[in-house]
């Protein structure tokens, strides 16, 4: 069980009170009609599943119902750290270049 | 009686206070401070059980968590207790207690029979011997069932209660021993919040049975008593006695359960305190201070009831005041067990020490075990026990120095205990629950966890392979202070000090050669809860299992209630020899959760009965006690599910209700639906990206169904939403998906629209809804309604109106989802109870009749309308459920699910579409799951075309209904299939979904 920092709430809660909402940063395609099979099913089906540094969206469900990012880490379970959706992807973006 | 009661200045027993108890069925005397393991010794009671596999005579062989075979079934009822290890059972006045193995009885054992033969069940007997024929199973089962396993489970209720208890600390030490008291008062000392947990009746540990150990120039127990003083004058120090830390998990939670009152006879436990409760730590830092546990050697018969650890010898004589036996064979390869030789001899039993080292233990201690008159015997082993039903001796081997091979024979000895040591195995659980590794010390012969702990957790003491005192807490006051360090505290006590004494290096052995290859000799067990032999391992490790978790899986070594506390270092250092490899590569097995079995009601705490979840009840809940409805759970609501009348069947109920509400009119409770209330400029944006079909130009005071799709372009759930206003719009959702369509819209709001401005707020609380359904619906409403014009032409079906009702301010839509001319009434949930009554009292002229989920379900499905969930599944599209028409391909922004909806797979021709069935015989209701075929061949592989998904019988059609998902479905209309349940087979014709009104000029009248 978790402690989740709450960017929003400004508050360390208990992972109970939130969901697991999924890998962040998965662009929908701007234009789904013109995405090709390939393109779509990627979109829907193909996801990282990284061992180790992850970064996922998390909403607190039963607080704010924001959701935000978690950078965790999926072996040792440490997290790194929870923003804004905004705030994280500028950090994500920057990861991604590197 | 071989063991005796001695009195020893060490004992934490109180001879002044006797107790009685029962072990199955018979009267025994025991004292307070005994568990129930020291008194059945002291009695000299020695078989308490039968083995698990082989039926093979067992008697006590540890003193804490690591005994395997005295599992007892204590008391009865409701308040018996499975499998407990009789060495953690506190004795209490009147304790009953059973053995829990042995059939037909503990004396004369079948499976007993079978250990004669038990060269012909090696692992993977069961698997190996019982592969075929499958029908046979049952059989076998029954019967190896019967034989097999340990206690019975509780039938009655549990009359006692549990809780849990959440702290939030900065320092958890769990350990109570030396090493962990002394973690404890530096950190309290420091000021620091701190919680000590230990697992036994009293702290003190090892300390409790080593009555030599001194620590600052004083006898060990008294240095435990003043710190314990010392811990409880301590404001910010908390410690916790017979509390077990079974589980570390990440972020440093670590649960721990606390017997409050298992120590307590029945009669006298308090019934406003739970019996146990379970805590959930959140600490900053963990000190693990779990200490060792003692193995025994693997030899011959070494567990022949009287054959014993040495540390639960020397537990048992200085703790409880109970020798063993008389003339004891004391079986070592390590210098620390001359001190319980020497205990024994104090204490007027005989003891023979026998020492697999050529030259023994030091000299100073060779002379002291002289000196107390103890005999002797250096470079032996044992290579069988004597004795059947209790050990009665031991024939020994002589061994060459490197105790690899047998060099010529020993003399057998007579005995009434044996007892053995193996060395020490590092307690290194809760290390490695979540992800942590211990490493092997070949120096200790023990997997340890290194110094440095990890992070967030300090490790002090045997834990980390120091089995001598003082050098177990040098380092614990090393690991502590650098922690307090960590803390920003200054260390400033100065470190207790115990005098390590010269030691002889252990000799390395854990199987004790017999001069016989492997498996020829007698059993040499190594897990005895599992009856996993030595030779068991060398067979699994020549039938090619090489990793050490297969072994463990094809032999069961270290699985069961012990989880392999005693055996699991002697099966891995047994693997790495048959295997030719370093114990260090071998490794071991995964420590998991929990160190020993918890309760489920520890777990469960007060999560039980009226309080395992909330009831979710509505408004008009005493209007429908008082009408005698039948109650269904739908997620967590309590929805009517039918109201009998007089001893009316569910199915006449049923009837009775459909043909009232498409005769007359009905009333059923609608509050339940998920409402949601959207407001924003953009919220009619927002709707058209999140439903599959269009919303530009609902005006308000207008209503629309609406479908929901996943990105895959499946239906997730459906509803009726209301325009109030341009920007202001009124979902409903299914009962059970509100809360999950919510955060649905949230998420696809924040993470791909946040430009979109529009807000969500669930309302479903707020408002209460009572449905009028029925051709007489419109007259019940006038009597209620001055307001609002209710003519066909001027309040048609999908608009809604806002009017007053009885003199409530209500929100009238005209919706239905019966086929009937309906108007659902919301209003204020506070009016919800008043305006129900109301509506009941103005239809009495036309026999208003209330109705459930039931009739509900049968009226919506003469009509083909989808639940979701029952008539789909997650893997169903719109066009499967034949509702195209609910789909606005045209509209400009892809909604979600759209591109999903031409992908290669959703337009298959052969997907399954819903469709109808009418049975050929109308009497046949079909089994909902039912399996559809194309004929009346079941030969496997069936030829599965779909399933039934709804199935009534229809009082109003006279005849059984279903709806079902067909493969290609929606082109098969008029084809016959064959629908199987039960073992019979059911022609069905495929038809239209819609049974009633295929027009729908009812619900428009």
């Amino acid at each position: 069980m978790f402690q989740i920092h709450c960017p929003h709430c400004g508050a360390t809660r208990e992972e109970e009170e939130f969901s697991y909402a999924g890998e962040a940063y998965i662009a929908r395609p701007a234009k789904p009609e013109e995405a090709t099979e390939a393109e779509w099913g990627d979109y829907l089906f193909m996801r990282k599943n990284t061992r180790g540094w992850f970064w996922e969206q998390w909403q607190h469900t039963a607080g704010c119902r924001k959701v935000f990012a978690v950078k965790r880490n999926t072996v040792s379970y440490e997290i790194a750290g929870t923003w804004t959706l905004a705030e994280g992807k500028e950090l994500y973006l920057k990861e991604s270049e590197a | 009686m071989s063991a005796y009661r001695v009195s020893r200045a060490s004992q934490r027993i109180n001879e002044k206070a006797p107790l009685t108890f029962r072990f199955d069925g018979k009267k025994y005397k025991g004292f307070a401070g005994d568990t129930l393991a020291s008194a059945l010794i002291a009695n000299g009671v020695k078989l308490i059980g039968r083995s698990f596999k082989y039926g093979r005579p067992r008697g006590i062989v540890g003193h804490g968590a690591e005994e395997p075979n005295a599992l007892i079934q204590l008391e009865t009822g409701g308040h018996t207790v499975p499998d407990l290890k009789a060495t953690q059972v506190e004795l209490y006045e009147g304790l009953s207690a059973t053995t829990t193995t042995g059939f037909p009885s503990l004396n004369f054992d079948l499976k007993g029979l079978a250990g004669q033969f038990s060269r012909f069940m090696p692992p993977g007997f069961y698997y190996k011997t019982f592969m075929g024929p499958a029908k046979a199973w049952p059989f076998y089962e029954e019967i190896i069932r019967k034989a097999a396993g340990y206690g019975r489970a509780p039938v009655d209720p549990d009359p006692e209660f549990y809780d849990h208890l959440h702290h939030h600390v900065d320092v958890l030490v769990v350990g109570g021993g030396a090493c962990g008291l002394w973690a404890a008062t530096l950190a309290g000392r420091a000021g620091l919040k701190t919680l000590l947990v230990d697992e036994q009746s009293e702290v003190g540990g090892w300390m409790l049975s080593d009555a030599r150990a001194v620590i600052d120039g004083k006898p060990a127990m008294k240095w435990v008593s003043e710190r314990l003083a010392e811990l409880k004058s301590l404001s910010n120090v908390t410690v916790l006695t017979r509390t077990t830390a079974f589980a570390h998990h990440e972020q440093n939670l670590v649960q721990a359960v606390e017997l409050v009152q298992d120590h307590l006879p029945i009669a006298q436990r308090v019934a406003t305190t739970p019996r146990q409760r379970l805590h959930k730590i959140r600490a900053h830092h963990v000190v693990l201070a779990s200490g060792a546990i003692e193995r025994p050697l693997v030899y011959g018969n070494n567990d022949r009831p009287g054959v014993l650890t040495a540390a639960a010898g020397q537990t048992y004589l200085n703790r409880y005041g109970v020798a063993v036996g008389r003339k004891v064979l004391l079986l070592t390869h390590n210098d620390a067990s001359y001190d319980t030789a020497l205990d024994l001899a104090e204490a007027g039993s005989r003891v023979t020490l026998i020492d697999t080292r050529q030259r023994g233990a030091a000299a100073w201690r060779l002379d002291a075990a002289k000196k107390a008159g103890v005999e002797l015997l250096l470079g032996y082993g044992i290579a069988e026990v004597q004795g059947g039903k209790a050990a009665s001796g031991a024939k020994l081997v002589k061994l060459d120095p490197s105790c690899l091979t047998v060099t010529g024979k020993g003399p057998t000895l007579s005995a009434d205990a044996i007892l053995s040591s193996g060395g020490l195995t590092s307690t290194v659980h809760l290390f490695c629950h979540n992800n942590g590794r211990p490493y092997w010390n070949e120096e200790r012969l023990s997997f340890v966890t290194p110094d440095e702990g990890r992070q967030g957790i300090s490790v002090a003491g045997a834990v980390t392979g120091r089995w001598g005192l003082g050098e177990a807490l040098a380092q614990t006051h090393a690991s502590v202070s650098a922690m307090l360090i960590g803390f920003g505290r200054n260390p400033s006590s100065t470190c207790p000090v115990s005098e390590d004494q010269d030691i002889q290096p252990t000799r390395r052995v854990f199987r004790v050669p017999d001069g016989k290859p492997e498996g020829h000799g007698a059993k040499a067990l190594v897990d005895f809860q599992n009856d996993v032999a030595a030779a068991d391992i060398h067979l699994a490790v020549r039938e090619n299992y090489r990793s050490i978790e297969h072994v463990k899986r094809y032999t069961a070594l270290g699985f069961g209630t012990d989880q392999g506390k005693l055996s699991n270092v002697n099966g891995f250092a047994i693997a790495a020899e048959a295997l030719g490899m370093p114990i260090s590569q071998v490794g071991t097995t995964t420590y998991r959760p929990a160190y020993t079995p918890v309760t489920f009601g520890a777990l469960a705490g007060s999560h039980v009965g009226d309080t395992f979840d909330p009831r979710r009840y509505t408004a008009m809940q005493s209007s429908h006690v008082s009408r005698g409805a039948l109650f269904e759970t739908v997620g967590q609501w309590m929805r009517p599910w039918y109201f009998p009348k007089g001893n009316e069947t569910m199915h006449q109920a049923v009837d009775r209700e459909c043909l009232a509400t498409r005769n007359s009119v009905g009333v059923m409770d609608a509050s339940t639906l998920g409402k949601i209330d959207i407001k924003g400029p953009d919220a009619r944006e927002f709707l058209n990206r999140i439903y599959s079909n269009a919303w530009s130009k609902l005006d308000p005071g207008k209503c629309r169904y609406g479908l929901m799709l996943d990105e895959n372009g499946m239906v997730m759930d459906d509803g009726v939403t209301a325009c109030v206003a341009d920007d202001h719009f009124y979902m409903t959702t299914t009962t059970g998906g509100a809360a999950r369509v919510l955060n649905w819209l949230e998420r696809w709001h924040q993470t791909e629209w946040p430009e979109l401005k529009v807000r969500f707020t669930s309302v479903t609380d707020h408002w209460s809804t009572t449905a009028v359904v029925g051709p007489k619906s419109r007259a019940v409403l006038k009597k209620l309604c001055g307001d609002i014009d209710l003519s066909a032409d001027a309040f048609k079906f999908m608009d809604w109106r806002d009017g007053t009702i009885a003199g409530v301010p209500a929100r009238v839509c005209r919706i239905s989802f019966s086929g009937e001319l309906a108007y659902e009434i919301n209003v204020d949930a506070c009016y919800g109870h008043y305006i129900w009554e109301q509506v009941m009292e103005a239809g009495k002229e036309f026999d208003i009749t209330p109705y459930g989920t039931e009739t509900m379900h049968v009226l919506r499905a003469e009509k083909g309308f989808i639940i979701v969930g029952q008539d789909s599944d997650g893997s169903m599209s719109p066009i499967d459920l034949n509702m195209a028409w609910a789909v606005g391909m045209k509209k400009p922004f892809s909604f979600l699910g759209k591109r999903s909806l031409s992908r290669s797979d959703t337009t298959r021709s052969d997907r399954k579409q819903l469709v109808g069935l009418y049975t050929e015989d109308p009497k046949v209701v079909l089994a909902e799951g039912a399996q559809i075929l194309s004929s009346r061949n079941t030969q496997a592989p069936a030829d599965m075309q779909g399933h039934v998904t709804s199935s009534y019988h229809s009082a109003f059609l006279g005849r059984s209904i279903a709806m079902a998902v067909v493969k290609g479905g929606l082109k098969r209309e008029g084809d016959t299939v064959y629908v199987w349940a039960h073992g019979k087979m059911h022609p069905a014709k495929v038809v239209s979904s819609v049974f009633v009104d295929q027009e729908g000029v009812r619900q428009h009248g």
